[in-house]
């Protein structure tokens, strides 16, 4: 058993976490087929990404030729065709969602709107990659992968066109203008469709020649909805329009363009069924892009992840360097620390790199669970259909079915094999539909939580990691483009759903039965953990989970002072909170089940035989730091959440446990020293003690105070770990130079 | 007959330069502190060899690429995730010390040893290529003496350039002092060619050209013969970094006129 406390000189770390940390740390080790888009997509990043930002091409929102330059050097990284199935020109098989993390991760490394360059490219292919039919899978995908030695085709580039000008609609609303309605319909011919649709901050628009918009029927010959594609070939008006004034991610090229096309039946995403001479879309436009976005929000949350982590070694290096002018020797602290001498800033940067590893410990798990979930959903659809099972209502009914076998598989599969009836564990295991609606669960909370969390924690915490460079900080030759970074978090906090939108949908979804019986699991997990491994905060971590846990469960049923009920839909400023703790938890362990990881499979590397033990000791310690920091959130917003609908005891007529001064004197003769014990009084005439009311007793909150106490007491150590872990900042071996130009 | 080229291009790992290189005296001899933790890239001047390898290969119709490389197995695994998309070739690999401090007749005797035994390859057909110097300690020696075990008499050192004639043969451009080059004429295979910087880019990372290497990379890793430290009877009385501090700017894909430009300004003060 290891004493996290001890004193003595423990290994620490010794150069910054390299790729064999990083490959164990997220789960790709053996895949090599992602290492090597990594390396792709880094290449990228620090080649000519940073040569633009480094040369001023932010300075422009025109697409340039300079930013054109970008999109061939990603066709030549085999960036492009990443998201692509090797049916059509692809070449990684199988679910890309870690892939696609990866690159954006490393790309956001350096400058987010590269990313969201080629995040845009994917995004407008989703709709279709989702929803398409075969035939628009083949075409689309097909040609988005860039023309090879001799192929005489125009590489095809999409744009996903949802937005439009304000007041219609954004990522979250049904008040369209996009229209769309029957242009020709002659017998026996597929009808035409005229498009009319004016796209505000729509990515990639300067130079798509697809766009996938969104629209809505203004013909009573169409029903209801549905996502159409463009082409810039089709009859008609197609204006990429004016390059929208945006401050940050000016390597990507968004524009708000003008569509209004005449084009085939067929461009409907999904195809289309004809009924009593109407055309109904197989997919509303909400049915497509809940799809789509479920996935794609996920890498923006990365985005931000690659950010808080890529500023870690300019700050110390800027840290290290600051005081070296005047006649400082080499060898003294002055000259070797500076900065670092001051406890300050090594703890605010400790803050800065937990919160990263945190980010990025979600975010590439949630990738991973959605390269699991894929398949699971598309052998979902595949059984619905085979039932006949269709529409919204018949698939909730079908689930509901299901629900009970969901949980008892959860059960069964957090017992010890020996416990289990493993016959019956089996069989739940090899029923798609109960893995489905288990696995659903979680990318339910974890898609949201990941995009709330690292873009909305990690563009507050890039400020802290801006201000630690002091005024060097907001200038544009700052090492690591910091400030261009903090800025660019802004954005991947706003676009593809704003922090509201994603907490909208925890609101419904972290209370999902099948959810909270898995985090009640956890609980249990982190405490096993803690058991073996006490240094990691998890034990912290489990009490902040029970007392989210016993706050949802009392919000649920509770009401407020004036009999209202606390959960629901509406009543944001309960559930949002509470989505915003959750995320917390969510984040704080993920980091630690990483480290875990790490630890484990550490030692099979021997390239990492001889820095283990101290990484692990470092990363263990950033856990610690960052559940302690998630417990306090969970804290403060769990007790103004159960307390502060209540009203204020007051002194008047209010106060249960009250003693007027005769009554108390009057016992204290009978029971002496009665009136030495801590009691509300009121005095005769009605004085009482300076405070606004008599202290608060609610029955029945006996268990929330219980776990408030604990959990105070449960941070113990944690300040200890944020010192550690600040004397190895002053210790890790950095590179002499960034290894991208600024 | 085919008149392609067998080009064995000798190129392995060194850290990245721009990490902290700190020489420190460990209980079994020199290294770097903290070595075996620090990122590795190809060694630039190796890199150069295969680009240019690559290029001659894909011009000379038959000829085909392999590059042998000496390092810690899981080091040059973690390389071939980077290299092995710059350029089709096939892998030998050899595990062993890629340390500066290596001896590098050890190192050129390990390295003959394998290429002798790669299957299929046609030595009368050979081209060895490699680096004329290395970003690890620099002797200089390891690709010259590759050649004498192989029996490679025609050596051309900094080499910048190969422009294959019609019949086998080919024109070499060394450089020599003062910047001017020696031109020279090979009557053909085989030859040593030890590359300068020779004149091609770094090609982009292409992750299919990758993956088509890696499936004979991970066999060529699993069956890589052992051949340990290579110290030799190599002795070092003490390691130090040189007195000069290193001033490291790093400017990448910038234009020859403005390198020539900043050392101009420079050399002017």
């Amino acid at each position: 058993m290891t004493d996290p406390n001890s004193g003595a000189t423990k290994p620490t770390l010794k150069t910054l976490p390299g790729d064999d940390v990083r490959q164990i740390l997220w789960r790709y080790a053996d895949r090599y087929d992602l290492q090597m888009v990594q390396q792709a997509a880094r290449s990228v990043a620090r080649g000519i990404v940073a040569r633009l930002v480094a040369d001023g091409a932010r300075h422009t929102h025109e697409w340039t030729p300079e930013k054109q330059k970008l999109l061939e050097a990603m066709d030549e990284a085999g960036l492009t065709a990443v998201a692509i199935d090797p049916e059509h020109g692809g070449y990684i098989p199988g679910p890309k969602n870690l892939a696609l993390a990866l690159v954006a991760f490393e790309l956001s490394w350096v400058d987010a709107g590269a990313a969201t360059a080629t995040l845009a490219g994917n995004l407008a292919l989703a709709p279709i990659h989702e929803r398409g039919t075969p035939e628009q899978v083949a075409r689309y995908m097909g040609g988005a992968v860039p023309a090879g030695p001799g192929e005489d085709r125009r590489t095809l580039r999409g744009a996903f066109a949802l937005t439009e000008p304000i007041p219609f609609v954004g990522v979250d609303t049904n008040t369209m203008a996009g229209r769309v309605r029957v242009a020709e319909w002659k017998d026996g011919e597929e009808p035409m469709l005229h498009v009319d649709k004016r796209g505000r901050f729509i990515t990639n628009a300067a130079f798509a020649n697809f766009a996938c918009a969104a629209v809505a029927s203004d013909d009573a010959r169409i029903k209801g909805s549905c996502m159409v594609i463009l082409e810039d070939t089709d009859e008609g008006v197609w204006d990429p329009g004016s390059p929208t004034l945006k401050l940050v991610h000016q390597l990507s090229a968004t524009n708000d363009p003008i569509y209004s096309l005449k084009v085939p039946a067929s461009r409907i995403i999904g195809g289309y069924t004809i009924q009593d001479g109407v055309i109904v879309p197989n997919y509303s436009h909400s049915e497509v892009i809940e799809a789509v976005f479920r996935r794609t929000r996920v890498t923006v949350g990365l985005m931000t992840a690659a950010k808080l982590l890529s500023a870690v070694e300019p700050i110390i290096r800027y840290h290290r360097q600051r005081f070296r002018g005047g006649q400082p020797q080499p060898g003294s602290s002055r000259y070797e620390l500076g900065i670092q001498q001051r406890e300050d800033a090594l703890h605010r940067l400790i803050d800065v790199w937990a919160t990263g590893e945190a980010a990025a410990s979600l975010g590439f798990y949630t990738a991973r669970l959605f390269d699991e979930f894929d398949p699971l959903e598309r052998e979902k659809d595949r059984l619905l259909q085979e039932r006949g099972i269709k529409g919204a209502r018949a698939q909730m009914k079908a689930f509901a079915a299901v629900k009970d076998a969901a949980l008892e598989f959860i059960r069964l599969e957090h017992l010890p094999e020996q416990k289990r009836d493993s016959a019956r564990y089996e069989e739940l295991k090899a029923d798609s539909l109960v893995q489905f609606a288990v696995k659903d669960a979680l990318s339910q909370v974890f898609c949201p939580a990941t995009k709330l969390w690292n873009t909305g924690v990690g563009a507050n915490t890039m400020r802290e990691a801006v201000s630690l460079m002091g005024g060097y900080g907001i200038t544009e030759d700052c090492p690591g483009f910091l400030g261009q970074k903090w800025m660019d978090a802004q954005l991947e906090a706003t676009y593809e759903g704003p922090e509201a939108v994603q907490r909208r949908q925890l609101t419904v979804t972290m209370v999902n039965e099948l959810f909270l019986a898995q985090f009640r699991h956890w609980i249990r997990q982190m405490r096993q953990i803690a058991s073996r491994k006490p240094g990691t905060g998890a034990c912290t971590l489990a009490t902040a989970m029970e007392l989210w846990l016993w706050t949802i469960e009392f919000l649920q049923s509770a009401q407020d002072a004036h009999g209202e009920t606390l959960y629901h839909g509406q009543r944001q400023g309960v559930a949002f909170p509470m989505a915003d703790a959750l995320s917390w938890l969510l984040a704080s362990r993920q980091q630690i089940l990483d480290v875990l990881e790490l630890e484990d499979k550490g030692g099979h590397n021997p390239l990492l035989a001889d820095g283990l033990e101290g990484t692990v000791a470092f990363l263990t310690d950033l856990c610690h730091v960052m559940a302690a920091r998630a417990s306090g959130e969970v804290g403060r917003i769990t007790a103004e959440l159960v307390y502060g609908y209540q009203r204020h005891p007051s002194w008047d007529g209010d106060c249960d446990s009250c003693f007027k001064a005769s009554e108390l004197e009057a016992v204290a003769s009978l029971v002496p020293g009665f009136d030495s014990s801590p009691l509300e009084v009121i005095q005769d005439d009605g004085g009482h003690a300076d405070k606004a009311g008599p202290c608060v007793r609610f029955p029945g909150m006996e268990r929330f105070r219980a776990l408030r106490l604990k959990l105070d007491g449960c941070l113990t150590g944690c300040r200890l770990a944020k010192d550690r872990a600040a004397e190895a900042l002053t210790q890790v071996m950095i590179p002499e130079a960034l290894d991208y130009p600024r | 007959m085919s008149n392609g080229y067998h080009i064995v291009v000798c190129g392995s790992l060194v850290p990245d330069p721009l990490q902290t290189l700190e020489p420190v005296m460990a209980p079994d001899g020199p290294g770097l502190k903290n070595e075996a933790m620090l990122p590795s890239v190809l060694d630039p001047w190796a890199a150069h060899a295969l680009y240019e390898a690559a290029h001659l290969a894909k011009r000379v119709p038959d000829s085909k690429v392999w590059l042998a490389s000496l390092g810690p197995k899981p080091k040059l695994q973690q390389l071939m995730m980077a290299v092995a998309q710059k350029a089709p070739f096939e892998f030998v690999a050899i595990d062993g010390s890629a340390s500066g401090f290596a001896d590098s007749f050890e190192t050129a005797q390990a390295l003959a040893k394998a290429i002798q035994s790669i299957p299929g390859l046609d030595r009368d057909r050979m081209l060895l290529f490699g680096g004329c110097s290395s970003a690890s300690r620099d002797a200089g020696t390891t690709l010259s003496m590759v050649g004498a075990l192989l029996g490679v008499e025609d050596q051309f050192l900094a080499v910048d350039e190969i422009e294959p004639d019609a019949d086998g043969g080919f024109r070499v451009k060394e450089r020599v002092e003062g910047a001017q080059y020696l031109v020279s004429r090979c009557a053909g295979a085989p030859a040593v060619l030890a590359w300068a910087t020779g004149n091609l880019p770094e090609p982009p990372n292409n992750p299919q050209i990758g993956m088509a290497n890696m499936r004979g990379i991970l066999p060529a890793l699993a069956k890589a013969p052992s051949v340990g430290a290579l110290r030799g009877g190599l002795r070092f009385e003490s390691v130090e970094t040189p007195s000069q501090r290193r001033e490291t700017r790093v400017v990448k894909d910038a234009g020859v006129e403005e390198i020539a430009r900043e050392l101009a300004e420079w050399i002017r003060g």
